[in-house]
């Protein structure tokens, strides 16, 4: 069976149709990166998962949490799937430890000095355990992801959902965050990412999902979808003429 | 003809500053009380209760504080409810204090970024846990110097209670003339007192824009 299973989902702004029926079934410990242009509707398709965007039509369910619009099941299913963003949205008030304690101590209701110490291991996890008393605004674009990454961690989510994270990043920075992402799917985490990195979508993803104008375009393993795309959508997409 | 001396005036016009303190702090706490009840409904979830809230306060920036005066006094005596005047100028100015602290406050929630609620969100905080672990502590540091320096409207607007013969430090300072016949230097010395009581609010409110500006340098 699939961990996450979307099947039909449209999704509207009004009279603008953004997702057209998208299918897709990923399974445990896959990565996908989903590609396309601007507006073709990946970052709403991801959003959907988690349900910061309401669908029109269709189900989504991650492992059997069904999406549904009110507080306790969109609770359950969030405590499933973790969300990283382009913007890091890291907590400006709490320092780093406190990022990562937070939502462990008022959502799961985990005594303080054991999500203190699940804090540092994922600080640990993505190499800033010396910052954990460091505010957000010391810290490099790059560090702010990686305590991100670390704070949906805490969750112990099942997938992640990665909205364009290195797009607001100094290229320099860029690597420091994919290296963590790719020990992430080394180990096994079910990731589904939106990205612009199509050298690291071609090393590290199980899956290429092509979106263009609402629907999934084209779907495959990355050296199928990179060598041989078979739309011209998708050639004039990744520059081939 | 009695003589007064200019500490027999300054005396009578200090003992009723105290019920102008008074007032300005029931106005300020009351204000803040239903204030933050009218933020919780101004943002809440439910069209109605948003309506409802923006029709009140729209209703109370709309109208003079004298009109809210009159109508408190004289309106609830048309039905037979007597109220004396301390009741009715304190219930006024907690309303229209509350408000205007009502909008002061939901443009500070709203100005903390959009992303901050959707990364609650997404670690599975409800909306109450959100609001209380996330969104009011960075919205609090926002609010300080506008509340703060709302406070200072709020004593000046204890004086338009002397309209309605609550005897405050404006009331004071006509009866004092009426005996004293001497209307410059009691009313100069109202002022003053006003003045002593505001500027240190309206100081404390630019030093505190200037510190939390300080904090946020980096963002």
């Amino acid at each position: 069976m699939s961990l996450i299973e979307i099947t039909e989902v449209r999704k509207s702004y009004g009279a603008t149709e953004v997702l057209k029926g998208i299918n897709l079934d990923v399974a445990s410990g896959e990565v996908i990166a989903i590609i396309g242009k601007s507006g073709s509707g990946k970052s709403t398709l991801l959003r959907c998962i988690n349900g910061l965007e309401t669908i029109n039509r269709g189900s989504i369910s991650v492992a059997g949490a069904q999406l549904l619009d009110d507080e306790v099941h969109l609770k359950a299913l969030r405590l499933k799937v973790g969300m990283i963003f382009q913007q890091f949205n890291l907590f400006p008030h709490q320092t780093v430890g406190g990022n990562v304690m937070l939502s462990q101590t008022v959502v799961k209701k985990t005594p303080k000095p054991e999500a203190e110490a699940i804090a540092r291991k994922m600080l640990e996890r993505v190499g800033l355990a010396h910052k954990f008393d460091a505010y957000p605004d010391e810290l490099s674009g790059g560090q702010q992801q990686r305590v991100a990454i670390a704070r949906a961690l805490a969750m112990q989510p099942i997938a992640l959902l990665c909205d364009e994270i290195t797009s607001a990043l100094d290229p320099e920075l860029v690597s420091e965050v994919l290296a963590v992402v790719r020990e992430l799917a080394a180990e096994g985490m079910t990731l589904l990412m939106v990205t612009h990195e199509m050298k690291f979508a071609r090393d590290v993803c199980s899956r290429v999902v092509f979106m263009h104008q609402g629907r999934v375009h084209e779907v495959g393993p990355p050296e199928e979808v990179f060598a041989r795309p078979q739309t011209p959508e998708l050639k004039q997409f990744l520059g081939l003429h | 003809m009695i003589e007064f001396t200019l500490w027999d005036i300054l005396r009578n016009l200090l003992l009723a500053t105290r019920w102008t303190v008074v007032l300005s702090l029931v106005s300020f706490l009351g204000g803040g009380i239903v204030g933050l009840a009218l933020l919780f409904l101004r943002i809440s979830k439910r069209k109605s209760l948003r309506s409802l809230a923006k029709y009140y306060i729209e209703l109370f920036q709309g109208t003079p504080l004298l009109m809210q005066l009159f109508i408190a006094f004289f309106g609830l005596g048309l039905f037979g409810i007597d109220v004396p005047a301390w009741l009715a100028a304190g219930l006024a100015l907690v309303l229209w204090t509350a408000a205007f602290l009502g909008e002061i406050w939901r443009g500070c929630v709203e100005a903390v970024a959009k992303g901050q609620w959707e990364a609650s969100a997404s670690l599975g905080m409800g909306w109450l846990q959100q609001m209380r672990y996330v969104i009011l502590p960075q919205a609090m540091k926002v609010a300080v110097p506008p509340t703060v320096g709302f406070s200072v409207q709020v004593i000046k607007g204890t004086a338009l209670t002397s309209i309605i013969g609550f005897v405050e430090l404006s009331k004071a300072g006509t009866v004092v003339t009426n005996a004293t016949f001497q209307p410059f230097t009691v009313y100069g010395l109202v002022a003053l007192i006003y003045f002593a009581l505001c500027w240190p609010l309206s100081k404390s409110s630019q030093i505190l824009e200037r510190k939390l500006n300080v904090a946020h340098r980096n963002h």
